[in-house]
């Protein structure tokens, strides 16, 4: 079996202002995995999520990211790392405004240099070939400000933004909360289908139990995390 | 930084309403400030190239900024004027090389007509000792002959030999009391200066006294229409007075006594002068008026520079989720301290060069109108290193005024993490 893309260890973080918000001994997430984290708001699931893109820093412990402890490397490189590695969907609002849809795919792109290279041909053909499999094939659609795709069609570009590069590992923040029961299995379903394509590990965090039947696996953060949730 | 100098750039175009009020705050401050700036060099520029060649302008006793405005730049008027004897001991003193008198005090439809000798055009230089030059026809010969400026020429569209009823008084319109039986002739063109010339009817001395014939009170005799042209030909025409003389010397050296030699005449009171000091006196007295504008236009430079700001730091909190999203494709905290640095000098750059852009297209509709009612030609208003420097200093005052949005968001991007709690 091959090394963990993601592997937490005796993992301790605290808000400046108080109360610690996660205390895991281990967390691993493995290579090609699709993992379902469950976690209901307020359990510490964006900030752990903001540990494993390196954007906080834990306050003991180690975030392994391919292998690379987080905790040790000075933030550019955390940076780095995020650019390289990681496509991150949020929960909703994903899209720079001013860029076009496929602006907006591309830009991950435009910070690694390790991704465009992945990419063989023309970087726009790349990111409406991706938009093609997850649905968004309507080439006026493409033409569009962003802020006038309805909130799936975000969601979808989005997705497309995270996969563009093949990065190891795809981060999902509650990213089909606003969408309805129908095109919410639709979009699990075309982000898992994408995801297992270029190989990336997913790791899919929400608050809605009844998703985890869609996943390889399933983890419920309370079930992991032993710090003392405080009001 | 091409990337970023890209998002910045497209984030502004999303922007355009805001941003191009913005940018035209800067671009008005820009334009205030240069013209403020080009006006005063310009027309110092102007002013220091009508005469050379001349050291010393004597005339009645008056204010040396006054003698020099109304002698050379014909505004204004002379309160007093120097005798005929006194011209002429003035003009056979030993260290006087030559000695022009000029008779101002009449117009000709709203052109001032200047009396002189036809050494006028011999020792009247200006700019870099540029002599006048007759572009078509003559000096003046007969007494009824008239030399024009090319300015004269050009908007009454006479050309030579075009007939010309010349005023007493500076009217632009002398109903009535026009020196109507005194017809002149145009003998000659000048070619354009750039200075008063361009504006002024050059005759003789004699011609003067003559269109006086008939007014020596002052008011027109009622006899004055019946005097006829062979009558006045036939007058004693040297003239009684004349307004000011420029003076030539033989040696530089002199200029100092020669002066003090004149203005402690014995007998009529008289007022020597060099040109280049009475500018230099001029200058003094406006230049406090023009350094007080500048520093006002420094000050709106500043206003827009503050409205970039405002503008900047008015968004940042909307765009909150806009660089958390950046950050999570991978920018860093220095990238998003760049994009705002950079968008804050483009509209600081591109304001700056519109506000250069609306200075220039003021000025080429402007420096016509000024030339026309004042008769100095604007000078070294084209593009100049001040305008670079202006572009400069205003994209890198508009980088600095980035430099707090961006630091507050710098700031932000490194507490936010990834998730923004909207």
């Amino acid at each position: 079996m091959t090394d963990p893309v993601i592997s937490i260890e005796e993992l301790r973080f605290s808000w400046p202002s108080g109360g610690e918000v996660l205390n895991i001994e281990r967390f691993d997430l493995n290579a090609g995995e699709r993992l379902f984290l469950r976690g209901p708001s307020g359990s510490g699931k964006s900030t752990l999520l903001g540990l494993i893109a390196g954007v906080l820093e834990p306050g003991a412990g180690h975030v392994n990211v391919l292998g690379m402890d987080l905790a040790k490397l000075p933030s550019a490189r955390r940076d780095r790392i995020r650019a390289d590695h990681l496509g991150v969907i949020f929960q909703m609002f994903n899209l720079v405004p001013y860029l076009s849809v496929v602006g907006n795919v591309t830009l991950p792109l435009k910070f690694s240099p390790t991704r465009r290279k992945a990419i063989s041909g023309d970087t726009d053909e790349e990111a409406r070939r991706l938009l093609a499999r997850l649905g968004l094939t309507d080439a006026a659609l493409l033409d569009r400000r962003v802020s006038d795709l309805s909130v799936g069609q975000q969601q979808r570009v989005a997705a497309a933004r995270a996969l563009i590069g093949g990065p190891e590992i795809v981060i999902a923040d509650e990213p089909t909360s606003a969408l309805d029961a129908d095109a919410r299995d639709r979009f699990i379903e075309l982000l898992s289908e994408e995801a297992a394509r270029t190989g990336a590990a997913l790791l899919f965090v929400s608050h809605d139990a009844s998703l985890a039947r869609l996943f390889d696996r399933a983890v419920d953060l309370r079930e992991i995390n032993t710090a003392r949730a405080e009001a | 930084m091409k990337t970023i100098l890209s998002l910045a750039w497209k984030s502004l175009m999303n922007r355009k309403g805001s941003v191009i009020l913005t940018l035209l705050a800067v671009a008005l401050s820009v334009a205030l400030f240069l013209g403020v700036d080009k006006a005063r060099t310009g027309a110092r520029e102007g002013f220091d190239n009508t005469i050379s060649g001349t050291e010393l302008i004597v005339g009645a006793p008056t204010g040396s900024v006054n003698l020099l405005l109304y002698s050379v730049f014909r505004m204004g008027n002379a309160t007093a004027e120097i005798s005929w004897p006194t011209y002429q001991k003035i003009a056979h003193r030993d260290d006087v090389a030559w000695a022009v008198p000029i008779s101002l005090g009449d117009s000709h439809r709203g052109f001032r007509v200047m009396g002189t000798t036809t050494d006028y055009f011999d020792h009247y230089k200006y700019g870099r000792n540029k002599d006048l030059v007759i572009a078509k026809g003559r000096r003046f010969e007969d007494l009824f002959d008239a030399v024009i400026g090319a300015d004269v020429a050009k908007e009454l569209g006479y050309d030579i030999s075009s007939p010309m009823v010349l005023s007493h008084g500076l009217g632009k319109a002398s109903l009535g009391s026009g020196h109507d039986n005194r017809p002149f002739r145009v003998v000659g063109i000048l070619a354009p200066t750039g200075t008063p010339v361009d504006r002024t009817v050059h005759v003789s001395l004699e011609a003067i006294t003559a269109i006086h014939v008939g007014w020596e009170t002052g008011a027109k005799n009622p006899l004055a229409d019946t005097i006829t042209e062979e009558m006045i030909r036939s007058f004693d025409l040297t003239p009684k007075s004349v307004t000011a003389i420029f003076i030539g010397l033989k040696q530089k050296g002199t200029i100092l006594t020669t002066r003090r030699a004149i203005n402690t005449n014995p007998g009529e009171p008289l007022m020597a002068i060099m040109p280049s000091q009475a500018l230099a006196e001029l200058w003094s007295v406006t230049d406090v008026a023009e350094r007080a504008l500048l520093a006002v236009s420094i000050f709106v430079i500043a206003v827009g520079i503050v409205s970039i700001l405002t503008s900047i730091l008015s968004s940042l909190n909307e765009r909150r989720r806009e660089m958390s999203i950046l950050r999570a494709v991978g920018a860093r905290p220095g990238h998003i301290f760049a994009l705002l640095v950079l968008e804050a000098g483009l509209v600081g750059f591109l304001g700056a060069l519109l506000g250069i852009a609306l200075i220039h297209v003021i000025l080429a509709i402007a420096g016509p109108i000024i030339t026309a009612k004042y008769g100095i030609s604007l000078t070294g208003t084209g593009l100049s290193v001040t305008d670079i420097y202006t572009l400069l200093a205003v994209t890198l005052a508009a980088l600095l005024a980035g430099a707090i949005p961006a630091w507050m968001a710098f700031r932000r991007s490194l507490a936010d993490g990834l998730s923004v709690r909207l």
